[in-house]
């Protein structure tokens, strides 16, 4: 079929309103990238806009001589990776079993998880919660008091379910055990749900701020967004950093936090456009039972 | 449990011999299923574990809500306070200007922030080349996946009166005084909204954009066939299909009216504007802990809680009544 002439009009309209929505999106990312490539002077003088000014790598050297930025890196990457593996590991552990129809209790089990989508006890519990169980100022308070999300279950449980059965029962009855049936079977079927729940997970704790802002005090357990937050909001140039932009003036205070935003933002990015064509389906599924 | 009653009738009837038969039968039975699915309780272990110790392990310390907590004493043994705490809340001037601007900001959410994917996913679903709307769907995607912190830290240096990018290019423009996008309070209010539209709108479309995907191509052929053109088409046939998302999506945002998230607030907002930016969420963890009224503070979060919950389950239920009535 031949495309008239208001057509054509149409679909142009369409694009280029798309196009300016897609590049007010991007441009602020891309202002960060120039300023963090751009030379003290550029930055100063005001002449960075969307391309590096007299490229240069300073602000990335400035970033990565701060033992304290470089230290929450390597810990958020740890921390990331270990949360998402546990979390990946109870949400599986908890969907699988409430998909069994017959199983005696299911009911109970999921009243009682659904509950506490509705209801929480609030900040300030949970944190006497943590407190008294020693946690502050550790690790594991990162990790534990939010390393099953009911939601995300949720969502997994509803793909388990959608799997066939016959597949399933086939295995039962060549007497394979439940592990076996999970592993062997159930798992290997769910890998982009399972691929979309692990971005979730990981997007979450690689972002999580409050969380830190209230349990820790350490620096050496400061979470890269904590360490953000802290340095372009408080100020807190490390000294190392501060003598640097002194005595070379090669780093202007801009140009060191549009660094650090990258090193921020830049592992998220890797990862995303991998798993976008999965998580459009989690996404779904979760609104539906959402 | 079904197959225990079913057998009750036939017990009545059956003779002692056959009685003591079942006696025998019925914990084998029992035991059978349970080595059939003791692995399915392992699994759940450390699940449940996980959600009574952190999940229902914090409800306890709600008590101090009600009480006069004492760090050193701890939550059972500090005294019950009378409901002072609330009393204490409800004279407070800082929590009702909090609970006001949790109210504000979400309602401006729903304003400009809820239309805003509805409109984009409408204008993605008329484009026709395919690489381009892959392409823009990735970028529009993509500030869903940035913190608050990240987002605080670039509008900081975009929005910044002296250095910030967009002021710098506006008096190049010709505007005579820079605009004071985070530090003057009604223009903060626009801030903060814009800044969650270009978070969350791309993000938001994927619903929509299923929905549309959903609606009977044979509806449009048909509207071709009776000479609609292209606005028609949307107006007549797209966004009625829409119609059941938008109302559902609608009523859940306003059930959770009260909860507002404490990073996009805490973040954007600064002591300039605190009029407008200090909600339950921020207020709770200032007071709570950075003052260390932990009963207060409690005893606000224990509001919040309540007064959402109430909210959700009027909302829900309206949706469900709105469902009941056929997807329309």
């Amino acid at each position: 079929m031949k495309k008239g002439f208001k057509d054509k009009v149409f679909d142009s309209t369409m694009i280029i309103i798309t196009a300016v929505i897609a590049i007010a999106c991007l441009l602020p990312m891309l202002y960060m990238v120039s300023v963090s490539f751009s030379s003290n002077y550029a930055i100063t003088a005001r002449l960075v806009t969307i391309w590096p000014v007299e490229f240069t790598l300073e602000s990335y050297k400035a970033v990565l001589a701060d033992r304290s930025i470089v230290g929450s890196m390597i810990f958020t990457i740890w921390l990331t990776v270990a949360c998402t593996i546990l979390s990946m590991i109870m949400t599986i552990l908890c969907a699988y079993p409430l998909t069994k129809k017959k199983l005696k209790g299911r009911n109970i089990f999921l009243v009682m998880i659904v509950i506490t989508m509705y209801f929480s006890g609030g900040i300030i519990p949970e944190y006497i919660l943590v407190k008294d169980l020693g946690m502050t100022d550790h690790w594991s308070a990162l990790m534990f008091p939010y390393c099953l999300s009911a939601f995300n279950m949720i969502i997994l449980k509803t793909f388990f379910s959608n799997l066939p059965e016959s597949l399933e029962e086939s295995a039962y009855l060549d007497g394979a055990s439940h592990l076996t049936i999970l592993v062997r079977i159930v798992i290997p079927l769910s890998k982009p749900v399972l691929a979309t729940l692990a971005l979730f997970y990981a997007v979450g704790r690689w972002n999580g701020f409050q969380d830190a802002l209230i349990y820790i005090n350490r620096q050496e357990y400061f979470p890269l967004q904590l360490k953000l937050y802290q340095l372009v909001y408080n100020n807190q140039m490390s000294e190392i950093a501060l003598m640097e932009g002194m005595s070379n003036q090669n780093v202007t205070p801009e140009g060191l936090k549009a660094a650090a935003v990258m090193f921020a933002t830049v592992p998220i990015l890797l990862v995303y456009p991998w798993l976008q064509r999965y998580f459009i389906s989690g996404v779904m599924i979760g609104a539906i039972k959402g | 449990m079904s197959k225990l009653k079913a057998d009750t009738p036939a017990l009545q009837k059956a003779n002692v011999s056959h009685l003591q038969q079942t006696e025998v039968i019925r914990p084998n039975r029992f035991l059978l299923y349970l080595r059939n699915n003791y692995m399915l309780y392992l699994f759940l272990l450390l699940p449940t574990a996980y959600f009574l110790i952190f999940r229902y392990g914090p409800l306890y310390g709600i008590l101090i809500a009600f009480k006069d907590y004492n760090i050193f004493q701890g939550v059972w043994a500090s005294p019950w306070n009378n409901f002072a705490s609330f009393k204490e809340i409800f004279s407070m001037p800082q929590f009702l200007t909090a609970v006001r601007n949790t109210f504000l900001l979400n309602g401006l959410d729903l304003l400009l922030g809820f239309p805003a994917p509805i409109i984009l996913s409408i204008i993605l679903s008329e484009i026709y080349v395919k690489w381009f709307k892959k392409i823009s769907q990735t970028v529009l995607y993509l500030p869903h996946f940035l913190s608050w912190v990240i987002i605080g830290s670039i509008s900081l240096q975009l929005l910044s009166p002296e250095s910030g990018l967009i002021n710098n290019l506006l008096l190049k423009v010709g505007t005579t005084e820079p605009v004071p996008f985070l530090t003057e309070p009604f223009v903060w209010l626009f801030t903060y909204t814009a800044l969650g539209i270009w978070q969350s709108v791309g993000w938001n479309t994927i619903i929509y954009l299923a929905a549309i995907a959903g609606i009977n191509q044979e509806l449009y052929e048909a509207a071709i066939v009776d000479g609609a053109g292209r606005l028609r088409k949307i107006w007549h046939i797209t966004l009625p299909g829409l119609r059941p998302t938008i109302i559902i999506l609608l009523i859940m945002q306003v059930g959770r009216m009260l909860s507002i998230g404490f990073d996009r607030p805490y973040v954007i907002g600064n002591p300039l504007v605190m009029e407008f930016s200090d909600v339950i969420s921020t207020f709770v963890y200032r007071i709570g802990l950075q003052s260390f009224q932990f009963s207060i503070a409690t005893a606000v979060g224990l509001f919040q809680s309540v007064v959402g919950l109430i909210f959700l389950l009027t909302t829900n239920y309206i949706a469900s009544k709105v469902g009941e009535q056929g997807i329309w």
